[in-house]
């Protein structure tokens, strides 16, 4: 009989569902949980690269030779060759391997270059400059109409014409909002910059790689090295931190493993901090005009805007496909243009688009509210039948206006009372994410002597990848969760998909529930035979395999364990979006919606988080624990782009000026106010299975507090990061 | 309300990088060996720093070691790649992550900033000093309270609030709020932090 792969009722499990402890939670806090930038070979050589100073530049010529002389530096080779044109700040031009860091370091400054500086462009906000420069080119758009053009009609033409029409319309019938609203590029910043520790053996490598993809890696460091991917083993236990910038070893990754195999020795090579910051990742910026038209009742009839933005010297900004965001009213254009700039080219940054997207239309949405005079909930409200979760929004948006005290707290846009030049407002904004599982592989091996172990080439950036395996086998086989021993972090083990796009909860619970109940099914057949029942009769909980009803009826899970007799139970689980969809064990699209309490001075221009409400859904939550703390996280990380950091270029030299710790500003520990998480997870939502978290609740916070603080003074400052600077100057523009 | 709810980001009076460039890193390095007997005068090597080797002993987690340095290295590579202890982290240039925070002679620092001969006769702790069969109770607050996510920062944040917490045992939320702005986390584990660190103020030792 077929196995039915599918969670047990709600309320009725034993492990999943419950809060659970990370199993690695004593590794990581005290220290012992290596990660690449700790893996120490014997005999282990340092690399460092050199990176170019200037944005835009030819390279004339490069000497490594010098770096030879400085005692401790065993080797050194350039990564460029002259003549090759220098597109952004920080592209490696040389490498050097030496005996400390302090030596690579000194070796790396010591290597000659001489360059031809070249025009640099950087400007991303204004589009008109760009396009006099030479710098744009089109990035495409999106458009919806309710109405058709007539035959002879020219498409074009119509649909200026119309959309002049439905916004003259909506300018004499309820409002017209033309505005501006912009949101600044970003970093990825991972604590444990990118690099690697490789070794090899004969001529074999293994690759201690900091990496969100085990068991995609290992190809892309076999091409390039003139040898075949079985010939690399991909190892990560720990990872500091990815949000979408590690999937590639990267030209440096291979450069050490090349370093590594022409020395003989072990060669570590992370970046520099400078260089994760210059190099290794940003998230474009956007800017956008919109003109949105409205009812009278705050009904949004058309949406018309054009944005801009730059992802690096070949790519804009976000797609137009997500303009507006989660809204999509009847009759909307959205045009893109890209702005080709010389700074380090974007990688997917958490929950790729829809941040911009959302700070970019969501501000517009609740500048309706303002000019209306209406209340911004009810204007959210009214416009739910225009996303895909309607009821999904609604029942969160109250959940999280009780949450809040929206209604006791909510007063129209600058009209709230002042303590001093301090003012209040609240502000909100709605987001959505697919999330569905990965395609994932397990292989779960049951001992005769009662062990249990699973291993896949998975990763853990953070969610406690571990811990929620370990729960999903648990649960299944009845278990405690510490009789269940989790391998991951190896591309040996049996492949499991990158951590991207909020993936890896659903692709190794599909691969190691679907693993666990196949395991059971042999278990209970030996145990039937054993007591001679019938296998559907049994049960697997608490340490136990007995007659459902009758716990004293049956063998203790070591007992039942030992009729394998000799050889271990190996069970391979499998999952792929192609072939097991539709499944109960997961599904995808989820919604969530966030509001903001902020208290901002007027004389000082400083946002100060008071309260923060994220309510979430995400289908079946498997660690109540860990799920709350990747939605705290993104909270704090969406407060931090909404209101501290940017990368900040010196528009002349496209010299990227605060890519050190101290000067790039981010939240810390006194900065991010409340916080209050509610994992909506109503019975519905249990029963499509598992759902990624991980990227949704990022999107919000950008507009969600930017609305807060537009609601707070009656003025919208329209680019993000809120710092004081930008809050004084809007103040000032208005006269407030 | 809190009058300044931003703070400001200590410029880490010695930053490595300048500290170890130039004439300046010779000038300091001569510094550092002054003193010692062990150390014959650096050769003049010109342009570069000098990499003449002390051996020294340093007493970490209770244990002496017998570590060979340069004057220009620091408490942190020790740590890392002599004594395999790699739970304090490289994370920035100077001290302004906190993530090499360590405890010497029971006060925080930032072992990045902090040379390797100058911790001759003091005591080291690491986080590693406080896992274990039987951890410190800030180690299980961060457990118990998830104030973790890819851990990165998270050995440097337990020794800070260890060290916090010695000298606030009773510490207030305002008192968290305010005094353990040192540590920089990218996932946002601050909520977390803050619970564990009121748990363990309430019931650490």
């Amino acid at each position: 009989m077929p196995v039915e792969y599918r969670w047990p009722e709600q309320g009725k499990t034993a492990v999943v569902g419950h809060e659970q402890d990370r199993i690695d939670g004593l590794a990581k806090a005290s220290g012992t949980a290596k990660y690449s930038y700790d893996i120490n070979t014997k005999q282990m050589l340092i690399a460092r690269m050199l990176g170019c100073p200037h944005a835009h530049c030819r390279i004339k010529s490069i000497d490594v030779s010098p770096a030879l002389q400085v005692a401790g530096v065993v080797t050194a080779k350039p990564m460029k060759e002259a003549g090759a044109e220098i597109q952004w700040p920080g592209e490696p031009l040389a490498v050097v391997a030496a005996e400390t860091e302090a030596a690579a370091s000194e070796g790396a400054a010591a290597v000659q270059v001489e360059y031809e500086l070249l025009d640099v462009y950087v400007d991303d906000t204004d589009r008109q400059a760009a396009e006099a420069a030479g710098r744009t080119a089109k990035g495409g758009q999106s458009i919806e109409l309710e109405r058709e053009p007539g035959e002879d009609e020219d498409e074009a033409e119509f649909e200026e014409r119309e959309i002049q029409r439905l916004l003259d319309e909506a300018a004499k019938e309820g409002v017209v909002v033309e505005a501006d609203y912009g949101i600044h590029a970003i970093t990825h910043m991972c604590l444990e910059p990118h690099g690697s520790t490789c070794e090899w053996l004969g001529d074999k490598l293994t690759a201690h790689l900091s990496t969100q993809n085990v068991s995609g890696t290992a190809g892309q460091f076999a091409g390039p090295l003139g040898i075949t991917a079985d010939d690399v083993t991909v190892h990560c236990d720990f990872i500091g931190g990815g949000f979408g910038s590690k999937f590639s070893p990267d030209a440096w990754g291979v450069v050490c493993a090349q370093l590594a195999r022409e020395t003989g020795r072990g060669v570590k090579l992370m970046l520099t901090r400078e260089q994760e910051l210059k190099i290794a990742g940003a998230r474009p910026s956007g800017f956008i005009h919109v003109r949105v038209g409205a009812n009278k009742d705050g009904v949004v009839t058309v949406w018309d805007s054009h944005h801009w933005g730059t992802g690096g010297p070949d790519s804009g900004s976000i797609r137009p496909a997500v303009v507006p965001y989660v809204f999509a009213p009847p009759n909307r254009r959205a045009v893109h243009t890209v702005i080709k700039t010389n700074t380090g080219p974007f990688r997917a940054w958490r929950a790729p688009d829809h941040p911009q997207a959302c700070a970019l239309s969501q501000t517009a949405y609740d500048d309706i509210a303002w000019k209306l005079k209406m209340d911004s909930y009810e204007v959210f409200r009214r416009n739910l039948h225009t996303t895909r979760l309607p009821d999904v929004y609604a029942a969160e948006m109250e959940i999280a206006a009780r949450l809040i005290g929206w209604k006791e707290k909510y007063h129209l846009h600058g009209q709230g009372p002042a303590e001093g030049s301090v003012v209040t407002g609240l502000g909100m904004a709605l987001h959505t994410w697919g999330g569905a599982a990965h395609d994932s592989t397990c292989l779960l091996r049951i001992h005769p002597d009662g062990g249990v172990e699973t291993s896949l080439g998975s990763q853990d950036i953070g969610t406690g990848t571990r811990t929620v395996i370990a729960m999903v086998v648990a649960e299944t086989l009845g278990l405690p969760v510490n009789a269940v021993k989790v391998n991951i972090g190896n591309s040996k083990y049996p492949p499991s998909g990158p951590s991207g796009g909020s993936t890896t909860v659903g692709g190794v619970a599909e691969s190691n529930r679907r693993a666990a109940q196949d395991a059971l099914v042999q278990i209970f057949d030996l145990v039937a035979k054993k007591l001679n029942v019938s296998a559907e009769k049994l049960v697997a909980a608490k340490g136990r395999i007995h007659v459902s009803g009758k716990p004293d009826q049956g063998l203790s899970w070591k007992e039942a364990c030992s009729l394998l007799g000799m050889k271990p139970l190996e069970v391979r689980g499998s999952y792929s979006r192609r072939e097991n969809q539709p499944s109960k064990l997961s599904s995808e699209t989820v919604g969530g919606v966030q509001m903001a309490e902020v208290a901002v001075d007027k004389r000082t221009g400083v946002v100060q988080m008071r309260k923060f409400v994220a309510v979430q859904d995400m289908g079946l939550i498997i660690n109540p624990k860990t799920a709350r703390s990747q939605v705290y996280g993104a909270v704090i990380m969406g407060i931090a782009y909404a209101l501290f950091e940017e990368r900040i270029i010196d528009r002349t030299t496209g010299e990227f000026l605060n890519c050190e710790i101290a000067d790039y500003r981010l939240p810390r520990l006194g900065d991010i106010g409340e916080i209050v998480v509610e994992l909506y997870q109503p019975e519905s939502e249990y029963n499509r299975g598992v759902v990624g978290l991980g990227e949704p609740p990022v999107i919000s916070p950008g507009a969600a507090i930017s609305n807060a603080v537009a609601n707070a003074l009656g003025v919208r400052v329209p680019v993000l990061p809120l710092t004081p600077q930008r809050v004084l100057e809007a103040i000032k523009r208005s006269n407030v | 309300m809190k009058d300044q709810p931003h703070l400001t980001l200590p410029r880490g009076g010695v930053s490595r990088r300048a500290f170890l460039k130039g004439s300046g890193a010779t000038a300091a390095a001569a510094a550092a060996i002054s003193g010692t007997t062990a150390v014959e005068a650096a050769e003049s090597r010109a342009t570069f720093v000098a990499a003449e080797t002390v051996s020294i002993e340093l007493r970490v987690n209770g244990a002496m070691h017998k570590v060979t340095v340069e004057p220009r290295t620091t408490l942190l590579d020790v740590l890392r790649y002599r004594l395999d202890l790699t739970g304090a982290k490289p994370v920035s240039i100077d001290a302004s992550s906190g993530a090499s925070t360590v405890l010497i002679d029971g006060k925080p620092a930032s072992a990045n900033v902090v040379l390797a001969l100058d911790c001759r006769g003091k005591h080291i702790q690491t986080a590693e000093s406080l896992g274990g069969k039987d951890p410190d109770p800030v180690v299980k607050a961060f457990i118990k309270h998830d104030a973790m996510q890819c851990g990165f920062c998270t050995p440097g944040f337990v020794v800070a609030v260890r060290a916090f917490l010695d000298q606030h045992p009773n510490a207030t939320k305002e008192q968290i709020l305010n005094g353990l702005n040192g540590n920089l986390c990218r996932c946002g584990t601050y909520a977390n932090v803050i619970m564990a660190a009121l748990d363990a103020a309430k019931g650490g030792k």
